[in-house]
């Protein structure tokens, strides 16, 4: 069917077709439980069939990006942690890796360290989310509880990091919020050590388990040349066998350092998906017990002098360079040297590449924060994955895809 | 850090003297008059292997200092086989905004140039399916143009008002 339309036609115009009126349009949507978040789908059914599927997004539109057009380098951190409210580290640390890019600051190897533990971590929070919820839409009611039980050991740590569950904001121009507490790695190592356990028991609920491959194996295919054609990334494009992986392709932060493998399956369904997610997990933890053994001593901001990073409080209410340097950073319009020039950055965030691309004026407010969304970009696959199935794997699929309004929206 | 192949723009210079290249940051970007946007892209893809487009989006440089053109249209293509990234620019001014679309050669193009025409308002020719994509159809400004202010202009009294029966 061809959904050629006028420009201010609305979504029904485009599903209404009186040639096949023997057709049910039902109304997936905004607010349906197995949506998980707001967003809505106009569905054509042939009895339980779906014939042609249409999205309809736009219900959690925010203005993010208009909003960076007027909130500091250091302010718009806040915007990031919603938008992908499940893995909110990962979006710190890949808006400040484009900010970084821009005004041409290198990190320190301790801050380098410490970002990818903790965009690692946001991985399997995300991952955790994303499978235990396709469990849990496709009945397996158990093994979602096991997924979030973990990801409530994930947001002790990162409270213990930062002082925040949700929103972390943990990320700063040219270094972090605080340095990691022996306590945070005590509790990283006991996560480190009980994780795997969880992990075993997660695999054999589910990976042999009849009604789950049922309902997800051969639904939702994705061919290869459809994922790299329709621009899809992260684990979707690596469950349809593109090998690509920004922590290998374009390494970043401190990945080069670590030794881990990327995750692929040739299938491209939702079994697929579910298993590469599950596998990256366990990669993840490969990578955080390498990085937190090997976490450099020294510094975790830039130094003073470059005038990038925010001093610590006791360097503000001590020194004059550090009272000084504050009060440049803190004042509008005497912050950053920013160039007239822009630059984009992406990280491998736990939904597929997230980047920023960034128009600097001069200015310490960017000129332009455009979000590059994973799962805006993947929503687009939905009609043509879900096309020929039934009503009921519309949860597996939407499921797998991992959408998240707030980032789909923004 | 992905570069681009110098060849790869040797070639494009080589097909398309008007094109312009330059640098930042180890990014190569080339910019590419609107006319020949499309054959570009095409070569881009067809013949230099650029087969993922990574974002399309788009920066309104009304008040940007030395800026000569209203918007500049943003391309970002990788190639997965040899992992070059390069960024591919085409400026439009008023009246004139619109561009062949990218949809017959990545289809992935879809969504992101509809957010573009809903966000600026750049029409993309030959597209299957311009309609607004964030915003609802009644809107009829382009929200992240220079002009359209953070705060302070209700749209809401665009809005058709519907009755309980008719909803």
């Amino acid at each position: 069917m061809s959904l050629v339309a006028p420009q201010h036609a609305t979504v029904e115009d485009v599903v209404r077709d009186d040639a096949q009126d023997y057709l049910w349009t039902l109304n997936f949507g905004p607010q349906h439980p197995a949506t998980h978040t707001t967003l809505r789908l106009l569905l054509k059914l042939d009895g339980e069939r779906v014939v042609d599927a249409v999205p309809d997004i736009g219900y959690l539109h925010s203005g993010f990006e208009k909003l960076g057009e007027h909130l500091d380098y250091n302010q718009y951190v806040t915007v990031t942690d919603r938008m992908n409210y499940i893995s909110p580290m990962a979006n710190n640390v890949a808006w400040h890796t484009s900010v970084e890019r821009l005004l041409g600051i290198e990190i320190t190897p301790r801050c380098q360290y410490i970002r990818s533990i903790v965009a690692e971590l946001a991985r399997i929070s995300d991952h955790l989310l994303c499978n235990g919820a396709v469990g849990l839409d496709v009945g397996a009611f158990t093994f979602f509880l096991y997924a979030f039980y973990q990801r409530e050991v994930l947001y002790d740590i990162f409270e213990t990091l930062c002082g925040a569950r949700f929103t972390n904001s943990y990320t700063r121009v040219g270094g972090l919020m605080h340095d990691m507490t022996p306590l945070v790695i005590e509790k990283i190592r006991a996560f480190l050590r009980k994780f795997p356990k969880t992990l075993d028991d997660m695999d054999r609920l589910l990976n042999r388990n009849k009604i789950f491959i049922d309902r997800t194996k051969g639904v939702g295919i994705l061919t290869k040349e459809q994922a790299i054609n329709r621009s899809a990334s992260g684990p979707i494009a690596r469950a349809s066998g593109v090998t690509r992986d920004l922590r290998k392709d374009e390494p970043y932060l401190a990945y080069k350092d670590f030794d881990f493998q990327v995750c692929c399956a040739p299938a491209g369904d939702c079994l697929a998906r579910y298993l590469v997610r599950m596998a990256e997990m366990r990669e993840s933890l490969k990578i955080v017990e390498q990085a937190v053994e090997n976490l450099p001593a020294g510094e975790i901001n830039v130094g003073i002098n470059q005038r990038t990073a925010l001093p610590s409080k006791k360097m503000v209410y001590s020194s004059i360079e550090g009272t000084i340097s504050h009060f440049e950073l803190t004042m509008s319009n005497r912050g950053f040297e920013v160039p007239h020039e822009e630059s984009y950055a992406a990280n491998e965030a736990a939904n597929g590449e997230l980047g920023f691309y960034l128009v600097g004026d001069g200015n310490d407010v960017a000129y332009r924060a455009r979000c590059r969304p994973p799962s805006f970009i993947h929503f687009a696959l939905f009609p043509d994955l879900i096309r020929g199935h039934t009503l009921s794997d519309i949860v597996a699929v939407l499921g797998s895809l991992n959408i998240i309004a707030a980032e789909l929206d923004r | 850090m992905a570069t681009t192949d110098t060849t790869t723009l040797q070639a494009l210079q080589g097909r398309f003297p008007a094109v312009t290249t330059s640098e930042f940051r180890g990014q190569t970007r080339v910019v590419v008059p609107s006319e020949s946007l499309y054959d570009v892209l095409a070569f881009l893809k067809n013949d230099r292997g650029f087969d993922f487009l990574s974002d399309v989006t788009c920066v309104d440089y009304l008040n940007y200092r030395d800026a000569k053109d209203r918007f500049g249209l943003v391309y970002i293509l990788v190639s997965t086989l040899t992992n070059e990234r390069l960024f591919v620019r085409s400026f439009l001014n008023e009246p004139e905004l619109a561009v062949p679309s990218a949809v017959p050669l990545w289809e992935g193009a879809n969504w992101l140039e509809r957010e573009v025409w809903d966000m600026f308002g750049i029409k993309f020719v030959g597209h299957p399916d311009l309609r607004r994509i964030l915003l609802p159809p009644e809107y009829t400004a382009h929200p992240l143009r220079k002009d359209y202010p953070l705060q302070g202009r209700g749209e809401r009294h665009n809005f058709p008002v519907l009755a309980r029966n008719s909803a």
